[in-house]
């Protein structure tokens, strides 16, 4: 074959006043056929008289998707300029696959139309689709209530194996992490007082300032945000997979409540947990801001300890237990939430997950900030 | 057929996710201890069908009356009560991931019954048996092959004894030996516990191999498009579109053609 052979040409041709002839030549194989649309659409410009488009293929060595696309694409364009076709030129290949693809006639089955959707439609379809959401989170509480109310007179299918197991796997299980994030939170809210404090020789209330601050904010925060992105996930992940693989439905069908029996047993045991989570984490927040002051300051552990015990009050203590076991419930809730509403995809399932950890952690934060306004003005 | 042959009725069924319509008008009647398949090509809501019968997605309009009463007037708590008489096998098999085998087949006991744990142990053993399970008990459904997964979940249907199993198509991934004895085993069922099998498939050897009675849905007039049995259907149907379905288009052309 001659080395110009490989070289894909095409031409566009005036046959007569009313045809347009595309010749193509060489080999296509892998190789692209450059401004082919445009010529096209530039020779039916200029001469509004044509009424047909041919093809001449006799040159052509070799062809692949690309260029059966390319010509697919030149078909759609005669069409819109109302060209009458002649695919008698075409490779034969190439006009099955066309034909296959519905781009020529002649294919048997119905062809599903896309149906456009309108504007208004869509803003519509949103719309409610928001209101939904919304009324779903309403009612999942409502669900939840409802499975409690039953749980509380005996009647719930709910097995405390189960919430048990969750229970470790939530508590326990997570005062590694748990412990790691709070004794850094301590460090560093202990380095940041001592270098300010130490200005105006008041470096002793570094242990004041660690305790209130672990106590009334960064014990639950920090623990809720990391019960968020390890539990609330794992459960929206646990539920949309049993969601994916019909064990919801299947326990549906058993007449078998799936509030009951899977989202209240994780309910209740990140209730339960978090608060032991608080304080653990309360704990280790001080140990992380008593060895700042003991390296850093020279602080005994002594002084640390009384200093730390007149600062906290029991009301700031209560309130961060009440706070995190809140927390507990909002990850237990949006994970719980997000895991039952997700769709039978693997990729909604990775959705629900992320939906969940982003709910929790934003709920986490708007509510601590509702907690500091009612607090401040309760005097708490 | 008369009102005490009558298992399950399908009233006047309409179907829809949002805008888009899956079924409507579609209605039949369940011959008490028949095998009901219900059929039709992809996309034409076998499974919504199915969905809506065992309490899963709730009809747009129509019913479905089991034993002459009404399932969807039901309140929940009614509704869930009636569910206790079904069983029903999906098409993964839809084990608890988390509990053993036994587990699985043992959970609707201890929810709905007062036996004793040795009793409950026995027929899990037994169901487990009747599927060809047994010694699996304490397998994890991720250590089980399709198939076996499949006959837990079947075991796991069977496990109150129920009046109607449903299956949703319980040939999907079986080679053709396990699938002609899943349809043995659901004759023997039949025979054996008298249930009403009702079967979404499309799997045709299977479907003429159980089925006493069935209706093809269709996806263009998405309604009901011809009821019967499926070899009378297959060779004496008006419908050329119906026959070209029971014969895979083999003798009256493709079936768009109709």
């Amino acid at each position: 074959m001659p080395e110009t052979a490989s070289i894909p040409v095409l031409v566009v041709e005036h046959t007569s006043p009313e045809v347009l002839l595309i010749r193509i030549s060489g080999d296509c194989l892998n190789q692209p056929l450059p401004q082919c649309i445009e010529l096209v659409r530039e020779a039916s410009k200029e001469s509004p008289a044509i009424r047909y488009l041919e093809f001449d293929t006799t040159g052509l060595h070799g062809w692949d998707s690309r260029f059966v696309a390319l010509i697919s694409r030149c078909i759609t364009l005669a069409r819109d300029h109302n060209l009458e076709l002649r695919c008698e030129g075409l490779p034969e290949g190439v006009r099955r696959l066309l034909r296959l693809a519905q781009i020529l006639p002649g294919r048997l089955d119905a062809h599903r139309g896309v149906v456009k959707e309108r504007f208004l439609q869509k803003v519509g379809e949103r719309a409610i689709a928001r209101y939904e959401g919304t009324i779903g989170l309403f009612t999942f509480l409502g669900q939840n209530l409802l499975a409690l109310g039953n749980l509380l007179r005996g009647q719930a299918q709910f097995r405390w194996n189960d919430a048990l197991l969750i229970m470790e796997e939530s508590g326990p299980r997570a005062l590694g992490i748990v412990a790691m994030i709070n004794f850094l939170i301590g460090l560093i809210l202990a380095f940041v007082g001592a270098t300010e404090l130490s200005r105006f020789g008041a470096s002793i209330y570094v242990a004041d300032l660690v305790g209130i601050a672990a106590v009334r904010e960064t014990g639950s925060i920090m623990t809720g945000i990391i019960l968020c992105g390890r539990t609330g996930a794992a459960f929206a992940a646990q539920l949309g997979t049993m969601r994916v693989n019909e064990e919801i439905n299947a326990l549906e069908t058993f007449g078998i409540s799936p509030m009951e029996f899977l989202v209240l047993p994780r309910m209740i045991a990140l209730i339960l947990m978090m608060p032991f989570l608080c304080v653990f984490a309360n704990f280790i927040t001080m140990v992380g801001g008593f060895s700042v002051s003991a390296t850093v300051l020279n602080v005994t552990p002594e002084i640390y300890w009384n200093r730390t015990i007149e600062a906290i009050h029991l009301n700031s203590f209560l309130l961060g237990i009440v706070k995190g076991s809140f927390f507990g419930f909002l990850v237990a809730y949006t994970g719980c939430l997000r895991g039952m509403q997700s769709g039978y995809t693997a990729a909604a399932v990775g959705e629900a997950a992320t939906r969940a950890v982003v709910a929790g952690i934003s709920a986490i934060i708007a509510s601590d900030g509702i907690f500091a306004v009612l607090c401040n003005a309760l005097h708490i | 057929m008369n009102a005490d042959d009558t298992k399950a009725e399908i009233r006047n069924l309409t179907m829809a996710y949002g805008s888009y319509l899956v079924m409507r008008n579609v209605s039949a009647r369940i011959k008490r201890g028949s095998v009901f398949v219900i059929m039709g090509e992809s996309g034409a809501g076998k499974s919504t069908l199915l969905r809506t019968m065992v309490g899963l997605q709730p009809p747009q309009e129509g019913d479905v009356l089991y034993d002459g009463r009404s399932f969807w007037e039901l309140d929940e708590d009614s509704r869930r009560v009636e569910l206790r008489k079904f069983g029903v096998l999906f098409q993964s098999g839809a084990l608890w991931s988390s509990m053993t085998v036994a587990e699985n087949v043992e959970l609707p006991l201890v929810e709905y019954t007062d036996w004793s744990p040795g009793d409950r142990r026995d027929v899990v053993r037994l169901k487990l048996a009747l599927v060809g399970l047994e010694g699996f008990e304490a397998y994890y459904p991720s250590e089980l092959s399709g198939g076996m997964r499949k006959r837990a979940g079947l075991a796991r249907a069977m496990a109150l004894d129920p009046e109607i199993l449903f299956f949703d198509e319980p040939s999907s991934g079986l080679d053709p030996i396990l699938s002609r004895n899943l349809d043995e085993l659901m004759l023997e069922l039949r025979d054996s516990l008298g249930a009403t099998l009702i079967v979404v498939s499309h799997e045709l050897a299977s479907i003429f191999t159980i089925a006493d009675d069935s209706i093809f849905l269709d996806s263009e007039s998405k309604t009901v498009r011809a009821q019967g049995n499926p070899r009378e259907l297959r060779d004496h149907s008006p419908d050329s579109k119906v026959r070209a379905f029971l014969t895979r288009g083999e003798f009256t052309g493709p079936a768009a053609t109709t």
